[in-house]
């Protein structure tokens, strides 16, 4: 059963940047944009498995570090032309508490 | 905001294209609506010669189908010819009665194929060769007949021709001139390629003036008579001699026009709520015909009707290229020259028996026109030397043998495109053929090389094939293809600005924040993106040293993690090691770390360095502490920056040795510790012309002669190997460091992000750079001091980690 689970506060997550979320189901990446908005996503680049917490992070896209791709941080889909999904995980932000679903 | 209405007449490549352009700027500002007089959605026009040559399909050529338009909410009048414009009451009239209300109005209604007036020239069977309709005439036409002639040996002339003989007709191209393609070669090309065109069973018929077509009994065309009496069968008549602008609805509507639809520099024609783009429009007097110019106006008249107000269109120089499947030809520019008293010079090289002809035409000391035919390798080279207005008189001597811009490695050899076979590997990073990119760049409708990058991945990692890619989209789509100049390439698809422009902006405006620039300079994304975050980053760093602030956030893994990430997720450490020496302390240093963090693999680098590689990101900082307190540094084998020194044994022990080799070179590299560049730097010392450390290919190579050293600069021992200049002779320790010192300045200040100094100097030309370090002391001893001052304050980036800089980067969270 998937629960919210506090992980970090916003500040904690630099902006444009992320933080890496240790769970049973594998290393989960958490953005937070310029506009302070958090996301989550499985840490597992669709392409070849490059980390994306590691990658450059602009508007609500990542640039994944090893060959460019880049994802939609709200959906996890890939940005045309490229085609691939990275899992993505529920966020919500209550006063500056981040709470991830899982 | 209420939306306002833009409406535009013609369906066609230039005003299509402005319509993209225009949605990826301001995609809420209007409502549209396209008439276009074809049945059809925006199609490859250029592409309609593989069709009637049988090798794509309509359909294939498609770039905007139905959901395209629907997507944007588009609204698409198709088949409607706009017949009147209706400038009181902001209207246009379709011929079927449709009306559309405007507040602005876009005209890109293309040209008309001009008929020659003689008589029979509306019989059936007679034709012009502009849209599909027509190739599919002739596809119908050489299923039911024979002789089949084509009036205008120009380059849809040729193409029609070609694509007819292929369909089986017996073909005859007539042509008014004394050769082919008299608009964009000189006679002695003209005459190669009319050669090989025989080969291939095509007939020409050179001077001859038609006067008159002679139907036959069916009503249909049966013969062309010239004025020379002369009588050939034809029942097919295809009329290539030239287009004109179409202009009758402009006109109609008391727009001014004159040899097109006139506009001013953004497109904007004399009523300013019209604006004209393409085929149709007059700029500074000149009506383009092709592709490439139309794009470069349509983005422009985006930019205007998005109300940015910015660009300027200030007209183009274009290149041509036959998209004959196996004849190789490029012109470009002013290929025809003038007299020498006009100050026009040509370098020839004319190998008959080889089929090779090249004509380059100089004036000024630039490249302003060429022509080639058998050997198109270097065109786009010469095309962006054209464009950019270098002064070529530094390689004058080589400059008709090309320069390759295709590496000599990792290609099998390869540098002509048109010599490989469909299977063959172009990318060699990314596993891409040629049959690949040539099957994308039709069916996806690619113009530029990004596109392609994009789309097939080749040219995107080490970007050595780039060459090879422009050759093949040239040969796919003709003269559609042209590079922007050097200095005028957008940095990247967030803005319009180009690296010179956002170098310039930077330094006049005092812009301090990545942010801060985005505003002035009207980004089109929040935060950028990782072409262009990272370089802005450089630009302001080095352009304010000790005010602007480092972003970490806007460099990329490597520099952010200073290690290089590997393919697994681990990193490798590379320690300094000044000049190539260490110590029994240092290495026992290095051994220990090994084994303490498992280190699966130590390795020695070609960089006369320890490499530590398969560590984990978070034993890094343990890692770099243990080798901090040894005495080691990080030796920046991840960054834009200074690499290694390398140096041979020289005079300390080598028995030629003429100068302190080693001695040397720690000193360069302390002096550059930690030196940010455009791209990573290396140095080697040399201590005789021996050059046991390959001073011959670095960015400085420094070479000790009995009376001194040598200083060569700009070499490359990469993708492409570049010989290095030679650049200064010098007598002492002091001047290696201030030359060295001054150049590498230089470098940084004016480089490009991603330049290397071998493509910076090919780019501003070396006797630029002499004149600013070599010929110029005063100027020398201000960009050393300030080289001084940037590097004053110099730290090692692994201390400031350990002391926990950023530590969040190795520090997970759980739940
Ligand atoms: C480790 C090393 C290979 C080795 O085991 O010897 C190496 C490894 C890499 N090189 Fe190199 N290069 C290494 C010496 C060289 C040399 C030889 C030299 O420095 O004398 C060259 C040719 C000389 C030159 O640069 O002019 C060289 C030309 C390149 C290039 C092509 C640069 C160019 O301008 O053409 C790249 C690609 C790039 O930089 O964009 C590259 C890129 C790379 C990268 C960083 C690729 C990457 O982005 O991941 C490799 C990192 C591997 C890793 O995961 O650690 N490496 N690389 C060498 C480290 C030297 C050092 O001590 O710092
Ligand atoms: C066979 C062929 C090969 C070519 N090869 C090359 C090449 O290799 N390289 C290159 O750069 N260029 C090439 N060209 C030229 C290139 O196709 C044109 O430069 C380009 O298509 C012009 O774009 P445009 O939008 O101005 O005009 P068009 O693409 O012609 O579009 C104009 C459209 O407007 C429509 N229209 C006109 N008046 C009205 C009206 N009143 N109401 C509604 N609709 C109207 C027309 O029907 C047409 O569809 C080639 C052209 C042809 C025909
Ligand atoms: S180390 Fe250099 S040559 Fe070897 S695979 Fe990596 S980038 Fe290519
Ligand atoms: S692993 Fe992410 S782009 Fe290749």
């Amino acid at each position: 059963m998937a629960e919210w689970k506090m992980i970090c506060k916003v500040e904690d997550i630099p902006q444009l940047g992320s933080r890496v979320v240790t769970s049973a189901d594998g290393n989960i990446a958490v953005f937070r944009t310029s506009g302070d908005e958090v996301f989550a996503l499985r840490d597992k680049c669709p392409h070849k498995g490059g980390a994306l917490s590691l990658g450059l992070v602009h508007g609500t896209q990542v640039t994944c570090p090893m060959h460019g791709w880049k994802l939609h941080l709200d959906s996890g889909e890939a940005v045309a032309p490229d085609v691939g999904c990275a899992r993505r995980y529920p966020i919500r932000v209550e006063g500056n508490a981040v709470f991830l679903e899982i | 905001m209420k939306k306002s209405r833009l409406v535009m007449v013609g369906n066609g490549m230039a005003g299509v294209r402005t319509i993209e352009e225009l949605l990826k700027i301001a995609p809420d500002r209007y409502d549209i609506t396209i008439f276009g007089a074809e049945p059809h959605p925006n199609y490859n026009r250029i592409l309609l010669s593989p069709v009637l040559a049988g090798e794509m399909t309509v359909q294939e050529i498609v770039l905007n189908d139905h959901g395209w338009y629907a997507d944007h909410g588009i609204k698409l009048h198709l088949g409607k010819t706009v017949a009147k414009i209706d400038r009181v009451r902001r209207v246009v009239v379709a011929d079927d009665g449709t009306e559309e209300a405007y507040d602005r109005l876009l005209l890109a209604t293309g040209s008309k194929p001009f008929m020659l007036p003689v008589p029979g020239n509306d019989l059936p069977g007679v034709i012009s060769y502009r849209d599909i309709r027509d190739t599919d005439d002739m596809i119908e036409a050489a299923k039911l007949y024979k002789h089949a002639v084509v009036i205008g040996g120009g380059l849809l002339g040729l193409e029609a021709a070609n694509g007819l003989k292929l369909r089986g007709m017996d073909v005859t191209v007539v042509h008014a001139a004394g050769w082919l393609l008299e608009r964009q070669l000189d006679d002695t090309a003209g005459r190669m390629l009319q050669k090989s065109l025989e080969e291939r069973g095509l007939k020409f018929l050179l001077e001859k003036q038609t006067e008159a077509l002679i139907g036959g009994e069916s009503g249909r065309v049966a013969a062309i008579r010239f004025k020379d009496g002369m009588q050939i069968p034809a029942d097919l008549v295809v009329m290539a001699v030239g287009i004109r602008p179409n202009t009758a609805l402009a006109e109609s509507a008391g727009i001014y026009c004159h040899r097109g639809i006139v506009v001013n520099d953004t497109l904007q024609t004399y009523d300013p709520k019209i604006y004209a783009v393409g085929e149709c429009v007059a700029h500074r007097g000149i009506a383009y015909g092709l592709v490439a110019p139309l794009f470069e106006q349509g983005k422009v008249a985006a930019n205007h009707l998005a109300h940015f107000g910015i660009a300027r269109y200030t007209g183009s120089v274009t290149s041509t290229k036959l998209k004959v499947t196996g004849i190789d030809l490029f012109s470009a520019g002013d290929y025809m020259g003038g007299k020498e008293s006009e100050g026009f010079e040509e370098i020839i090289l004319n190998d008959a028996a080889g089929g090779v002809y090249k004509k380059l035409v100089i004036k000024d000391n630039k490249l302003v026109g060429g022509v080639m035919f058998g050997d198109t390798a270097d065109g786009p080279w010469y095309f962006q030397l054209l464009k950019d207005g270098r002064d070529i008189h530094d390689i004058r001597d080589q400059l008709i043998f090309g320069q390759s811009l295709v590496g000599d490695v990792g290609h099998q050899g390869q540098n002509k495109a048109s010599a490989m076979a469909d299977g063959a590997e172009v990318c060699g990073c990314n596993g891409v053929s040629k049959g690949t990119i040539v099957k994308a760049i039709k069916e996806k409708g690619l113009f530029s090389l990004d596109e392609v990058k994009k789309h097939t991945k080749a040219a995107s990692s080490c970007g050595s094939c780039s060459g090879l890619v422009e050759q093949i989209l040239a040969s796919t789509i003709g003269g559609a293809y042209t590079p922007a100049a050097s200095d005028k390439k957008p940095v990247c698809a967030c803005t319009g600005h180009s690296h010179q422009e956002v170098r310039d902006a930077i330094r006049q405006e005092h812009l301090t924040t990545i942010h801060g620039i985005m505003r002035a300079l009207g980004w089109t994304t929040p935060d950028g993106c990782d072409k262009c975050r990272p370089a802005l980053n450089y630009y302001l760093i080095s352009t304010w040293p000790h005010e602007a602030r480092d972003d970490p956030r806007s460099r990329l893994v490597n520099e952010r993690m200073h290690a290089n990430i590997q393919r697994d997720g681990t990193y490798s450490v590379v320690p300094r090691m000044w000049g190539g020496l260490t110590t029994p302390a240092e290495l026992r240093a290095i051994a220990d770390a090994a084994e303490k963090y498992r280190v699966p693999t130590v390795k020695v680098t070609g960089g006369q360095r320890i490499d530590l590689l398969g560590i984990k990101k978070e034993d890094l900082p343990k890692m770099w502490a243990d080798l901090n307190a040894a005495g080691l540094v990080s030796g920046h084998a991840y960054g834009k920056s200074i690499r290694t020194v390398k140096t041979c044994v020289g005079k300390e022990h080598c028995r030629f040795g003429t100068q302190l080799a080693m001695d040397m070179g720690i000193k360069l590299e302390k002096m550059l510790f930690n030196m940010y560049a455009p791209h990573k730097v290396k140095l080697a010392v040399s201590g005789c012309p021996r050059n046991c450390s390959e001073a011959g290919i670095k960015d400085v190579g420094v070479i000790g002669v009995d009376s001194g050293y040598e200083l060569y600069v700009a070499g490359n021992g990469g993708i492409k190997t570049e010989v290095a200049h030679f650049f200064a002779k010098v007598a002492s320790d002091e001047e290696v460091m201030e030359y060295s010192g001054a150049f590498l300045q230089l470098y940084r200040e004016e480089g490009f992000y991603l330049e290397r100094t071998c493509h910076y100097v090919e780019r501003v030309g070396l006797d630029h750079v002499k004149g600013k370090v070599v010929g110029d002391e005063e100027n020398r001893k201000v960009l050393y001091a300030r080289l001084l001052d940037e590097l004053k304050d110099a730290k090692d980036p692994w201390a400031a980690r350990v002391a926990g800089v950023e530590k969040q980067e190795f520090e997970t969270l759980s739940v």
